[in-house]
């Protein structure tokens, strides 16, 4: 026999029955089942098969600790692998499957293991599979993956929404059992900002699985009661079916709220999860405590349950456990499951305690008690037969289908450990306590230490009195209870090593580790806490060691002759149970992760034919195919000669551009650049270099001054936040006393460039003003009016090409509209437009820099912009740290050209110059190539490459070599400048 | 790290709308000399407690704050912006 569902009895909704599968069998439970009680109540305690040596197991637990019943529930892209059976709320048409076996849950191929487990103790990993070592990333170890499986992820996309929140309170309270009620109710009724937390989907914890009465109401129904009384205060929120798995930095705790995890369709307008961070100004953990299994061989065998398990599936789902039911306990915990057993009808075949002469005064039940005794070892294959137990000396077999285990109990103080506090053991609690006053936090309640329903409810009241009083509130304390027919579990002599064990005794059931694991590891020198840990793996499975870690430290002092206290713990860390990437992602995937960023003419590029490129969140347009072009390449090379022979059209809307006012706005672009600047006058555009305080180059563009006071910054792409950070923080910080001030208008103009020898002839059909040569010289910056004075715009002469250009810039709503008229203005003229690509070759070859060049390591002699920085300035951003004498070495690496001496040959970006004859090795580097391109206009390949000394090797010959994919081409170092080097066509 | 800062203009907001430049050290005078601005620039102490550091409110008011915090507590024990100290020193 086995579990089964008893005829009455409850919090579950039997007019609601829910019909579920488990391994394609369909079952039943009703609503206010998990799982888990609904697969008792079936009489399936099989259900799930061990890490590492495949053993059938059981349902340990009823909650968040559970180390046995994962499973995987749901299909498609919502499956859910390792999924607690013990949380997992039973609704209509649950799928849930077992993991870890195969061919089937009963008969395990793998469960071979099992007999091979003398070769798979502590440390197996490194003792057996050592040999040969190129076995190991290739066979040893996807084998032992395999094998040692959890539940597999699904590869299709997750189709649920998840999102993000804060939340502010005087008072967090987690935990809803009677402690953490008691707490939350005298805060509300103080009128604080209460935000209470429960893993579970009913408040109430520990009272739903409770007999006693309280005041006038049985425990479930104060629960219930206290529920309603909160959830009706308007500074109160109570948050059910939410775990708070973190305790971080400024008192913020990080939660995940299961919203619609507990239903078989999610809702589309509502998330699946919700991930919370909630900043309290005090909190009050009230996460009671968790029941410690004993280890005793066959402790692992289906049908072996933790006392409080086994009473929560009893009085809170009307299952009973079997109907030969013994309990094994050090404490009193074990007599109020008896009672209740007894209650519902099945008399325990014995309570075997551990101590002597000690039954609890409230127990009055008919069970028979074997005082001063263990149960050694329980037996059976795939459920449970038979316990031996060892009394004086004398084993005795006892014929029993469940059997219950109360170890003591551990208080769960995760969270009071998340910022590096240290637990402390208490030998008269028997336990490791909370760090003592931490600020922020307090603990109350069974997560305290203490015991009993009575004490739990006192302290909940009182704590909460005392943090709410230290925030100013005055809490008028009301008693709760008082409490009748409770049989509280205070703290026993721990039992650690139990005498008589034959069979395997397990400390962490979910990685596999016994009893003899933790012997071994003492014995072969990993005695010490941590490495115990890691020698064994105990507490390092998805659980953390929730149920194991103590038992494995007490085994641990056992073992090495010294207390609790002296072994310690290893460092609990946030999570304190697993949280799904999908919440923590929350709404940040797809076409969230990231914002796009569109030029105001993205819709001009789309229309005219663009292919466009992903340039940091920008889209840029890269090329403009058009019909008959064999690839992107053609398509370049058209655009490139086009500007050169009639005009171009470019979108430079995604260039940084800022807006600087103020009386000292000269002074301190005049500091912030080391070219001057406090001579540029009104209506002149003048090319700027920025350095960074360490004297390289940090970005580069060009600034006008419109108005006396007034001017306008650019920026490169790439560069511009960090420039407008910079710039923010030379105004603020370094420079407070000056009368400057600072505005990103990037997105605020839509900017285009014109090139090309016809550039003016287009320009000049939709601007009123004269831009001719004389009126309109090289470098012009001025406000325009275009089409008959409908739109004002900005105009600069600047050139990115080499050739006669401008920018122009128009209000970003104008931008479409204008470059339409710029694109039928230049019809006659053969205007095309350009992109990306094209401008690269472009300012490749009249040897102008970006950041391929400005990579960080440059200073502006380096890049022939030596004179450039002033020595006339007493102080500039960069000037300091420029004259050190490295800076200025010979044998820095230069900006040079670079061509192969066939020009048919082909060379990248990424290749290193070697000296002609020198052998291709890296200690003959010489340099490599920043930027690479075919230039149609000179017809060949081109580079710009950095170079030792190189500004003094041109016509020098050198290799150009590339082993990453093997390319050897000789070429000669030149002018960076393969266009127009005397500048003519700039002022044509 | 802190997970709310104290803002002296936005209040108390979320770090991630912070970025963290390093140390809140004063920029040496243009002719403080070759050792003082190798020290500025590359050696910074990395020291176990009280610390003050230029924190800039990037996505809130873009006020550049002298952020003191405790780099062993992490706890924030001031936040001010980092022009009222500067135009004092001036």
């Amino acid at each position: 026999m086995t579990a089964f569902r008893l005829p009455h009895g409850g919090l579950i909704d039997r007019s609601r029955p829910l019909s579920f599968s488990f391994d394609g069998k369909s079952m039943t439970g009703f609503a206010g089942d998990t799982l888990a009680s609904a697969l008792l109540a079936n009489g399936r305690i099989l259900v799930g098969r061990s890490f590492k040596y495949h053993r059938p197991r059981g349902i340990l637990t009823a909650g968040s600790a559970e180390p046995n019943a994962l499973v995987t529930v749901n299909t498609g892209g919502r499956t859910e692998p390792n999924t607690l059976a013990t949380m997992q709320e039973l609704h209509e048409g649950l799928r849930a499957a077992s993991q870890n076996r195969w061919p089937s849950l009963a008969f395990d191929i793998g469960a071979l293991n099992g007999l091979l487990s003398p070769f798979l103790g502590a440390g197996f990993y490194y003792k057996t599979f050592m040999w040969p070592a190129a076995f190991w990333e290739k066979l040893y170890e996807p084998l032992i993956r395999r094998a040692a499986g959890l539940g597999r992820a699904s590869h299709d996309a997750d189709p649920d929404d998840y999102e993000k929140c804060w939340a502010h309170c005087d008072l967090l309270v987690i935990g809803a059992g009677a402690t953490g009620l008691a707490a939350a109710l005298t805060a509300g009724r103080a009128g604080a900002r209460v935000i209470v937390v429960d893993e579970h989907p009913v408040a109430g914890g520990g009272l739903l699985s409770e007999t006693a009465i309280i005041g006038t109401q049985a425990a479930a129904d104060f629960a219930a009661s206290c529920a309603t009384e909160l959830q009706s205060m308007p500074n109160v929120r109570l948050l059910t079916r939410t775990t708070v798995f973190a305790w971080y930095d400024g008192n913020v705790f990080g939660a995940v709220e299961r919203v619609q995890k507990h239903v078989g369709f999610p809702a589309p307008n509502l998330p699946v999860e919700r991930l919370w961070r909630i900043a309290a100004k005090q909190a009050l953990l009230a996460t009671g405590a968790e029941e410690r299994p004993l280890v005793f061989g066959g402790n692992d065998i289906p049908g072996v349950m933790m006392a409080g398990a086994m009473r929560r599936y009893l009085n809170c789902h009307g299952v009973a456990p079997g109907h030969r039911v013994a309990i094994f306990t050090t404490n009193d915990s074990g007599y109020g499951l008896a009672r209740d057993l007894e209650a519902a009808g099945i008399v325990p075949q014995a309570i075997i305690d551990s101590r002597r002469d000690a039954i609890p005064d409230s127990y009055s039940g008919s069970a028979r008690v074997v005082s001063g005794a263990v149960v050694s070892d329980a037996c059976g294959r795939k459920s449970l037969s038979s316990i031996s137990v060892l009394q004086n000396g004398k084993s005795e077999e006892l014929k029993v289908d469940a059997l219950a285990m109360s170890g003591g109990f551990s208080p769960v103080i995760h969270l009071a450990c998340h910022r590096g506090g240290k637990p402390q053991w208490s030998d008269e609690h028997a336990a490791f306590l909370a760090p003592s006053s931490q600020k922020g936090l307090a603990l109350a309640g069974a997560a305290d230490g203490t015991a009993g329903l009575q004490a739990c409810l006192e302290a909940g009241v009182s704590k909460a009195a005392a943090l709410l009083g230290s925030l100013g509130f005055t809490a008028k304390p009301q008693a709760l209870g008082p409490v009748e027919g409770d049989i509280a579990a205070g703290p026993a002599k721990p039992l650690w090593t139990i005498p008589g064990i034959r069979e395997k005794a397990f400390v962490d059931f979910q990685n596999d580790v016994h009893r003899k694991d933790i012997t071994l590891a003492t014995r072969e020198g990993y005695g010490h806490v941590e490495l115990a840990k890691r020698y064994t793996t105990t507490g390092m499975a998805t659980d953390q060691g929730k149920l194991s870690n103590v038992n494995a430290i007490g085994l641990l002092a056992e073992e090495r002759g010294v207390s609790p206290a002296d072994v310690g713990t290893t460092t609990f860390r946030p999570f304190y149970s697993p949280v799904s990437f999908g919440a923590l992602a929350g709404a940040t995937h797809g076409k969230h992760f990231m914002p796009a960023r569109m030029s105001p003419l993205h819709e001009w590029a789309k229309k005219n034919g663009a292919e466009f490129v992903e340039a940091g969140l920008w889209y840029r347009s890269a090329w403009f195919a058009r019909d008959g072009e064999s690839g992107w390449r053609e398509s370049v090379d058209r655009e490139a000669l086009n500007v050169r022979k009639n005009a171009g059209l470019c979108d430079v809307s995604t260039l940084g551009k800022i807006e600087i006012t103020g009386a000292d706005a000269a002074e301190f672009i005049n500091r912030v650049y080391c070219n001057a600047f406090l001579k540029l006058p009104v209506g002149k555009a003048r090319y700027g270099l920025m350095l960074r305080e360490d004297g390289f180059i940090f970005d580069d563009g060009t600034t006008s001054r419109l108005e006396e006071n007034r001017y306008f910054m650019t920026t490169t792409t790439a560069a511009a936040i960090a420039t407008m950070n910079h710039l923010e923080f030379c105004a603020q910080v370094l420079w407070p006393g000056l009368d400057v001030r600072l505005a990103s208008v990037t997105d605020q103009w839509a900017q285009m460039a014109v090139a090309g020898p016809k550039s003016r002839a287009i320009l000049q059909q939709i601007i009123d003003d004269d831009i001719s040569n004389d009126a309109f010289p090289y470098l012009a910056a001025r406000d325009v009016s275009l089409f008959g004075g409908q739109v004002h715009g900005r105009l600069f002469r600047i050139s990115f090409s080499g050739e006669l250009a401008f920018e122009l810039a128009v209000l970003a709503d104008f931008g479409e509209a204008t470059a339409d008229a710029l694109m039928q203005a230049g019809d006659t003229h053969g205007i095309q437009p350009y992109g990306v690509e094209a401008l690269s070759v472009l300012r490749i070859e009249k040897g102008h820099v970006t950041h391929s060049e400005i990579n960080g390591t440059a200073v502006p002699a380096d890049l022939g912009f030596g004179r450039m920085a002033s020595s006339a300035k007493a102080d500039f951003i960069g000037k300091h740290m420029l004259s050190r004498d490295g800076l200025s070495a010979r044998d820095r690496l230069q900006l040079v050209g670079v061509m192969p001496l066939d020009t048919t040959a082909y060379f990248r970006s990424g290749a290193h110059i070697l000296a002609k004859d020198a052998d291709a090795t890296l200690e003959n580097d010489q340099g490599h190539v920043t930027s690479s391109c075919y230039s149609p206009h000179t017809g060949s390949h081109i580079g710009l490459a950095l170079v030792k000394g190189g500004s003094a090797r041109h016509g020098e010959e050198i290799l150009i070599w590339n082993a990453l994919h093997g390319e050897y081409v000789p070429g000669r170092l030149c002018d960076p400048v393969f266009v127009d080097p005397a500048n003519s066509r700039l002022s044509m | 790290m802190a997970s709310l800062v104290p803002c002296p203009h936005c209040g108390l907001r979320p770090k991630e709308e912070f970025t963290i430049k390093g140390a809140a050290l004063p920029r040496p005078s243009p002719d403080a000399g070759a050792d003082a601005w190798l020290d500025h620039v590359y050696l910074r102490d990395n020291p176990r407690g009280a610390l003050d550091e230029f924190w800039h409110h990037t996505s809130g008011c873009r006020r550049w704050l002298i952020v003191s915090r405790d780099t062993f507590s992490h706890e924030i024990s001031a936040c001010r912006d980092a022009a009222d100290p500067a135009k004092e020193r001036s």
